[in-house]
């Protein structure tokens, strides 16, 4: 799948500058889905995380 | 040498008497030169009162997102334009993540949730969820549901949950300026309750909420009137779509005269790195921390944010010598 949007802020990953959402990433686990910018459910556990769109499945760390 | 350090080892190091709010606020109005000696005395007054251990800790969220509350920093709340959505752990995953927690050495795994204070549902999962972690896991449970009945709290300490957190957050004074939806002095009631039925006490706050000096000083000062069995200090980190969202982080030289100011008034407290570190302070202000007052830690991953790996953080307490605190010494 492409990703056509950023998973943190949820804006177009054509448009405008997401470096500082990628550092920021680093600690923190994706909140947008990348394909169709739904939010996404997310659990954040101890040693990980998973995220769950509606339409595109989970994603895990 | 300034007198506030002078005086502090005299009652503090070596009397045992925490500092109070003006005492506090001459240790956060030092200057960087003074900045190492106080954080020196504050490792001292730790060891001394506390011992070389260090208390290991992970945290869980039960149920995420969709809190009615407003408290300006959290991106948990359902009034903000955050983008956590509302989701629940399941009684698998909870005791998996209590497994998780335990294989890196931690003693105290607690469960969290996002409300203003807990449901039957919510309830009903504590039971069910802490039972089934009791017969897989060799771990002290402890609890943060926000705001409790007295019933509630029997029902805890029945379910035998030894510890309950409920953070302050900030000063009575500034309180108002960060949550409208409650006061101070009902999260305070709710303290009073925890503290009366023989549960543990831990309650800290976020530093870095737009606070003064002064106020952080006041803070300090209500928490030794608690007198809390843990503090849990945060540096916000702050989140898109809340209030606090364009904060600006708690500088590290802040960060750590904050940590030798609240180990001196609380002497023989638990006090615990929390959320924000990574952030305020990286991996050197973490170690400089550990060498300055703090003696418990949060290892993993946050409620919604990520951590340092916990092994970073225990090869870090292996490298310092302070060893992980055992099960047995917290029973």
């Amino acid at each position: 799948m492409t990703a056509l949007w950023c998973d943190r802020c949820g804006e177009r990953l054509a448009e405008g500058d997401h470096a500082a959402c990628a550092a920021a990433r680093r600690l923190e686990p994706p909140r947008f889905c990348p394909s169709c910018r739904r939010r996404m459910k997310v659990q954040v556990l101890p040693t990980g995380w998973t995220a769950t769109c509606v339409e595109h499945g989970t994603t895990a760390s | 040498m300034p007198e506030i350090l002078d005086r502090a080892r005299t009652q503090v190091l070596e009397q045992g008497v925490g500092l109070d709010e003006a005492g506090v606020l001459d240790i956060l109005r030092l200057s960087d030169d003074d900045l190492p000696a106080a954080l020196q005395l504050a490792h001292e007054v730790r060891m001394k009162w506390c011992g070389p251990e260090v208390e290991v800790e992970g945290i869980v969220s039960l149920k995420t997102g969709g809190c009615p509350e407003d408290c300006h920093f959290c991106s948990q709340s359902g009034l903000f334009a955050s983008p956590v959505r509302s989701v629940w752990l399941d009684i698998p995953s909870l005791v998996e993540a209590a497994k998780q927690t335990a294989a890196t050495g931690a003693t105290e795994f607690c469960i969290v949730a996002a409300v203003r204070g807990p449901d039957a549902r919510l309830m009903k999962q504590m039971r069910e969820g802490v039972a089934a972690i009791k017969a897989a896991v060799d771990i002290q449970v402890a609890a943060s549901l926000g705001m409790l009945t007295q019933e509630q709290v029997d029902e805890l300490v029945d379910m035998g949950v030894h510890r309950y957190n409920h953070n302050l957050e900030t000063c009575r004074s500034f309180f108002p300026n960060v949550v409208s939806t409650h006061t101070w002095e009902e999260r305070w009631e709710t303290l009073t309750m925890v503290r009366a039925s023989g549960m543990e006490v831990c309650c800290g706050g976020i530093l870095g909420l737009g606070e003064t000096i002064e106020q952080r000083a006041e803070f300090a000062a209500q928490l030794a009137a608690l007198d809390p069995h843990e503090v849990p200090l945060n540096f916000l980190n702050p989140r898109p779509g809340t209030p606090l969202g364009d904060q600006p982080v708690v500088e590290a030289r802040d960060a750590l005269r904050a940590i030798a100011a609240f180990r001196l008034a609380m002497p023989r407290t638990i006090l615990r790195y929390a959320g924000g570190r990574e952030i305020t302070l990286g991996d050197l202000g973490t170690r400089d921390g550990l060498l300055g007052g703090i003696n418990a830690v949060i290892v993993g991953n946050y409620l919604t944010t990520l951590g340092r790996p916990a092994d970073e953080d225990l090869a870090l307490l292996d490298d310092l010598k302070m060893p992980v605190k055992a099960l047995s010494a917290t029973l």
